[in-house]
Formats: C-alpha cells, structure tokens, sequence
C-alpha cells in the first residue's frame, strides 16, 4: 500500500470523493480516480463493454445487489476472499452477506448500502380519512377501499408498472425464494410453483381490479406531483426512500410517517429489500490488494461509513454503523421528529435470508415490464401475466444454454 | 508498309500518351482528393457494417459460448413476433404520418413561396425553428404536453368538465408520436422544398400568367411538377426516418411503459436485444433485416415515382 499505484473507481454515489480524500489520507501512496459512467443502466453498459474489450475497466466498481450475479456468471469480479474481506462477516446481518455471496462460493463485493422495505405515509391524510396504520395485508386492502371511499382524487399509494425489484422485495418479504443459481450452469425459475410468489401477485392483481390504488410510472413527473399534492397517501420503498422523498416532496414536511411494511403473519414481521449496492474489485484489475483496499476502506473504515450514512444517505448495511448512535438516534422533522434510522434499522433486522437473483436480471426486469409490468399498466390479469413472465425466463435461460429446474 | 504505318503512328501515340499522362494525373488527383472520404467510409461504415454481418451468422449464449449458425438468426427474425410487430407498426406510421407531413410542407413551401404572405421570413423561421429542437428535448416537452394530470389539454378538458385526453393510452400513443415527428419535421421538409420551388424560372410563371393560369393552378401544373425531384429525396428521407424511430418512443416509454414495449420499433428492440438481452449477434441479423426492408421500400418509392414520370 505505499507503492504508488492508481486505481480507477466507477460509481454514482454522489460526492464519494469525501470517502475517496479519507482512503488517500491514510494511503497517499494510492492515487484514485473517481468516475461516474452514468448511472444504472448506462454504467453497466459500459461496463460490459470495457470488460468484453478486455481494456478501459475500472479496478473497483459500484454493484448493485441485483446485478452482481449477472458479473460473478461472466466471471468478471475478483474473489476477495484471499484479501481478508471475510473476516467482515459478523458485520453484517445474514442477508447482507448473502448478497455479496451469491451461490454461498466466494465474496465478490464490500455491501455499500441497503433498501429493506417499509411504508412512508401522510398521517394528516390517514387521519383525515380515520385511518390507523394498516400492520397486515388484509387490513392494508381494507384500508385501501376505505381510503378510496373517502377521496374521489386520491388513492392510498400506487404501484408502478416497471417495477421488478420492487415486487422482488414483496415475494422476499413473503418468503418467496422463486430463483437461484449455483454459479455453474444451473438455475432454478419458480415463480408460478412458488406459494408466496402466487399470494403476492394474487393479492396485488386484486387491488389493481379495484382500482384503487395507481398504477403510475414511478420517478416520472406526474408521480412526483402525486406524492406533493397528496394523489398518494403512502409510498412503500426502500429505506433509501425517506431521504429521496425528502427532497421531492419538500412541500409535504412534516406530514409523513414511516411504519413497517404490512406483515402476511403479524407474529413474526419480515421485510425484503428494495435496491442497494456494494463496490466490487474487478478481476482485470493490475492492483488487486489495492482496489480491496478501497472498496473495504471507503465503506466500512468508521469515519467514511459514517460519512455515507449522514451526508450521503445511504441506508447503511452494517450493524455498527446501524448502531451508532451518531446514526441511530438522528430524528427528521421531515417525519414529524421521528427516529427514521431507528426505523430501518428494526426493519433491516427482520428481513430474512436466502433470496437470490438471476444471473441475468437485466433480461429478469425486461421481461417483468413485458409481462407483470404490461398487465399492471392494464390493470389486466396479473396472475396469467406471472405465467408468462415464468415462460420467458425459463424460454431464454434455456436459449442460454442454462440447465433448468423449476 | 509496317515501318511506314509505325511512323506514322508515332506522333499520334505520342499524342495520346500525353493525354493519357494528363488524365492520368487528373484521376490520382480525384483518388487523392477523395481518399479521406474513402478512409472514413470503409473506416466507420463499410468494416463496422461488415463486422456486423460477420457477427449476424452466430450465436453467443451466457452457458456455452460462440457458435457458427449460419442463417438461423435470420430465419428466427423472420417468425419473430416482436420484429414483424415493429416492422409493421412502422409500416402503419409511415402510411399516415409521412403523406400528412409531407403535404403540410408542400402546403408551406407553397405558401411561401406564392409571396403573398406578410411577415414571411419570421414564419418561415417558425415552421422550420422545431427542426432546431433535438428531438430528445421535443419528446419531453410533448410528454409533458400529454400528461394526464397537469398537462395543458388535461387541464383545458378539466376546467371544461371533459374528460381529460389519455394521448399516452396504448392506442392513441402511436399517433402521439406521429404528431411529434410531424411537428419536428415539417420546416426541414418544407425548407428543402421551398430551396427547389425558389429554382424554378420566373418566365415560366409569366408565361402561365399570360396564359390567364390562376395561382391554384401554377402550383398544380408548373410548381409541384418542377420539383418532383425534391418530394422525391424528401419522401425517401422519411421512409428511411421512420423505419429508424428510436429516441421518441424510447423516451415516452419512461411515462407509458404499458402502451410501449421494449419492442415497440425495430431499432428499440435491437437496442434491448444488444444491451439487456445480451445477444448482439441476434441484434445485427435483425439490423440488417431492418435495411433491407428500407432498401426495398425506397425501391419500390423510387420505381413508382419515375413509372409515374415516364407516363406522364
């Protein structure tokens, strides 16, 4: 680490060079250069591409949770496990960690931030409507109806239709496991032999017959005004949602609450997760101890977590930084003073283990908007739309050369 | 008789041999002058063109590698559901929206070119200024123009108590788009129009005029017959734009991802096919499938005009 060496770093982390300056402060030797390649797609695009030209990747890259297997397939992602990343482990609820260890072989990535799922709502428009915080599902469809009834404008949330990773999140919560891959050449696609997976999507189907509830694009600007002017009376998301509805609906402070998400079995409370990422060292890299170095440093080294979690806001994955009462104990008059990490910190904890993305998710969440996503924009069948969503997965996994089991 | 027909050869073969020289230093200086074009084309056409047909006879799987398949991603195109939908939601596009366009444009250029118009350079200007306009800040801008909730007509229809218009709604979204591609499209048209009808001599409209030929009927008779050659290139144009519509449903799927699949047009599903199905090799069979349906198109546009030019 006192060689001088240079990394290239591809995230959309908005300001890491706050982490970046303290990771240089300690290694001087390690110069870094931070690059944002776009965001989402775009950055995994060029990714592919550096990576297919052999030439251009970066060392150390940012890797959401639900692409990571689709990069471990391809074999791109450099094993940390000889870098002494394991000894991370008990760092980490079991979830987190199983994460960055798709297929239980190998660590392929430091967990950067987290998504478990709970419910931001507007408690003046609960109240006004003579609501109470909906704890399972069936009260969550009864509140619905009864919101309805009382506001010809405005509906209890909505559900987008582009929306894989957030009906993912739903079949988790459930205990749905209706996928799996083990790092060869196998996978598993269940989600019509799955029993959570077909109640989710029952349930859901149900509620967009009644319509009751939108079925807008989210991250659109008509759903940004729905949740200013009070079309949308509750959001379920990730816990990266409270600071980023924060700054969309700036109008509404005050008004919003945060509860956990219905629960199916109200005796023992679950959660799945929405979104989130970790930085992963690519297996390209000329500088592997260095770029572990960083990727591990710039998320786990207190300060630079710290950092992360409060200014950044990005919910954190580990159960210190979780912990901390320089984390926990911070209150947001956004949410009426509210301890909102507290929140997602109990939320996080109940989100179980085991769920696992396809090695290819991107074509998982094209295919979703084809098939779920078409029927909810219709308000179509949404039962017959998990067959076909089923049928196509299973048709192109095949056509890729994956063995198959259901 | 041989050395005397020799030398009486010799100062014409000198002859021609000085001009040959000449010509010949003029075509090395047209090959010199060309060579950069050349370069560029078989640079960034003719080898990524080549490659990409290269790429087109196999077949890459996320389990198992490249492999040689001859036509079979052709063949798959052919019987693909989501290729033929695109190939002929265009078709449909371009049978209603390029004659609207193009006669709004002729209609301009006429217009215009008539001058009895006041303030003729300032609507010139106008009509022509959403060309000016990239097409993905326009789209954006229509999209908002759409919106069901605070878009302008919504409004217009609420404070009417109408109800609101849903231009984003499965079967009304094509027509949206039309409209878009109108409204960006009709100034560049009616300009390259307006320059052909701008070429015609004065004489032959005094001589029409002297004849007693109203305005209607020198536009008719001598106006737009002039400027065949200008519809012509135009007509081919649009053909040729919207079999390759990309950037306007691809952004207005952002707010109507239920009325437009990632299939929507071709060049949208050998994007998603590329980039989120990872099957490049399948993308460029369905790009060169894409070009050929062009060419013949234009064929077929090129052939009926110049039948139509022969018989008149």
């Amino acid at each position: 680490m006192k060689k001088d060496t240079k990394l290239a770093f591809w995230t959309w982390v908005p300001d890491i060079q706050k982490e970046v300056d303290l990771f240089q402060a300690k290694y001087p030797a390690v110069k870094v250069e931070v690059v944002n390649v776009g965001q989402g797609g775009a950055h995994y695009q060029k990714l592919r591409a550096a990576i297919q030209a052999g030439k251009g990747a970066p060392d150390v890259v940012q890797m959401e949770f639900d692409k990571l297997p689709s990069f471990t397939l391809t074999d791109s992602l450099l094993d940390l496990t000889p870098y002494g990343i394991g000894e991370l482990k008990s760092d980490y609820p079991g979830w987190v960690w199983g994460g960055v260890t798709p297929g239980g072989k190998g660590i392929y990535g430091v967990p950067q931030d987290t998504g478990p799922m709970g419910m931001l709502y507007r408690e003046d428009l609960f109240t006004a409507a003579g609501l109470t915080v909906p704890k399972t599902w069936d009260e969550f469809a009864a509140a619905v109806t009864a919101y309805r009834g009382k506001n010809a404008s405005s509906m209890l949330t909505n559900w987008a239709p582009s929306s894989e990773a957030n009906m993912l999140a739903l079949f988790w919560q459930a205990g749905g496991r209706p996928f799996s891959f083990d790092g060869a050449k196998n996978v598993k696609i269940n989600l019509t032999g799955d029993a959570a997976c077909k109640k989710v999507t029952a349930y859901w189907n149900d509620l967009f017959k009644s319509g009751n509830i939108g079925n807008e694009p989210d991250f659109a600007d008509a759903w940004y005004q729905g949740l200013n002017n009070g079309k949308y009376a509750a959001w379920l998301t990730g816990a990266w949602g409270p600071v980023f509805l924060q700054g969309t609906a700036k109008s509404t402070a005050g008004k919003w609450r945060v509860a956990p998400l219905p629960q199916w079995d109200s005796s023992s409370p679950a959660s799945g997760n929405y979104g989130g990422s970790t930085d992963a060292v690519l297996k390209s890299s000329q500088n592997p101890i260095a770029a572990a170095m960083l990727a591990r440093f710039v998320n786990t080294d207190e300060k630079a977590a710290l950092t992360l979690a409060n200014e950044q806001f990005l919910f954190p994955p580990s159960t210190k930084t979780l912990n901390n009462p320089a984390f926990a104990d911070a209150s947001a008059s956004f949410y009426g003073g509210q301890k909102v990490n507290k929140q997602f910190t109990d939320i996080s904890a109940t989100v179980q283990e085991g769920f696992q993305f396809l090695p290819f998710n991107d074509y998982a969440a094209s295919s979703y908007d084809k098939t779920m996503g078409k029927a909810i924009g219709d308000r179509g069948d949404l039962n017959a739309a998990l067959s076909a969503w089923q049928d196509d997965l299973v048709q192109y996994a095949k056509g890729q050369g994956f063995t198959v089991a259901s | 008789m041989r050395a005397e027909t020799l030398t009486q050869e010799a100062p014409l073969r000198q002859h021609k041999k000085k001009v040959n020289i000449a010509k010949r230093r003029q075509y090395a200086a047209a090959y010199a002058l060309s060579m950069p074009f050349m370069v560029m084309f078989a640079l960034m056409i003719a080898v990524p063109l080549f490659y990409a047909g290269y790429l087109s006879f196999f077949k890459k799987q996320l389990i198992g590698g490249v492999s040689f398949v001859g036509m079979d991603n052709y063949v798959r195109a052919l019987t693909d559901p989501s290729f033929l939908g695109g190939v002929g939601r265009m078709a449909l596009f371009l049978v209603i929206q390029v004659p609207i366009m193009l006669g709004l444009s002729l209609l301009f250029a006429l217009i215009l070119d008539s001058g009895m118009l006041r303030l003729q350079r300032f609507i010139r200007l106008g009509v022509f200024l959403p060309y000016a306009i990239p097409s993905v800040i326009a789209t954006l801008m229509w999209g908002y123009l759409y919106g069901k909730d605070f878009g302008p007509f919504a409004q217009l229809a609420k404070a009417l108590g109408l109800p609101a218009p849903d231009f984003l709604a499965g079967g009304n979204v094509l027509f949206s788009i039309m409209n878009i591609v109108t409204w960006g499209f009709v100034g560049y048209n009616m300009i390259v129009m307006y320059a052909a009808l701008r070429s015609i001599p004065a004489e032959l409209y005094e001589a029409a005029r002297v004849d007693g030929a109203s305005e209607w009927r020198l536009a008719w008779s001598i106006k737009i017959p002039a400027i065949r050659g200008a519809l012509l290139l135009t007509t081919i144009f649009s053909v040729i734009g919207s079999f390759q519509l990309f950037n306007e449903p691809n952004l207005l799927r952002v707010i109507a991802p239920a009325a437009i699949g990632q299939d929507y047009t071709p060049n949208m599903y050998a994007f998603q096919l590329s980039f989120v199905n990872q099957d490049s090799n399948y993308a460029a069979a369905i790009a060169f499938l894409l070009g050929i349906v062009i060419m013949a198109v234009s064929y077929v546009v090129q052939l009926t005009a110049n039948r139509k030019e022969r018989a008149s």
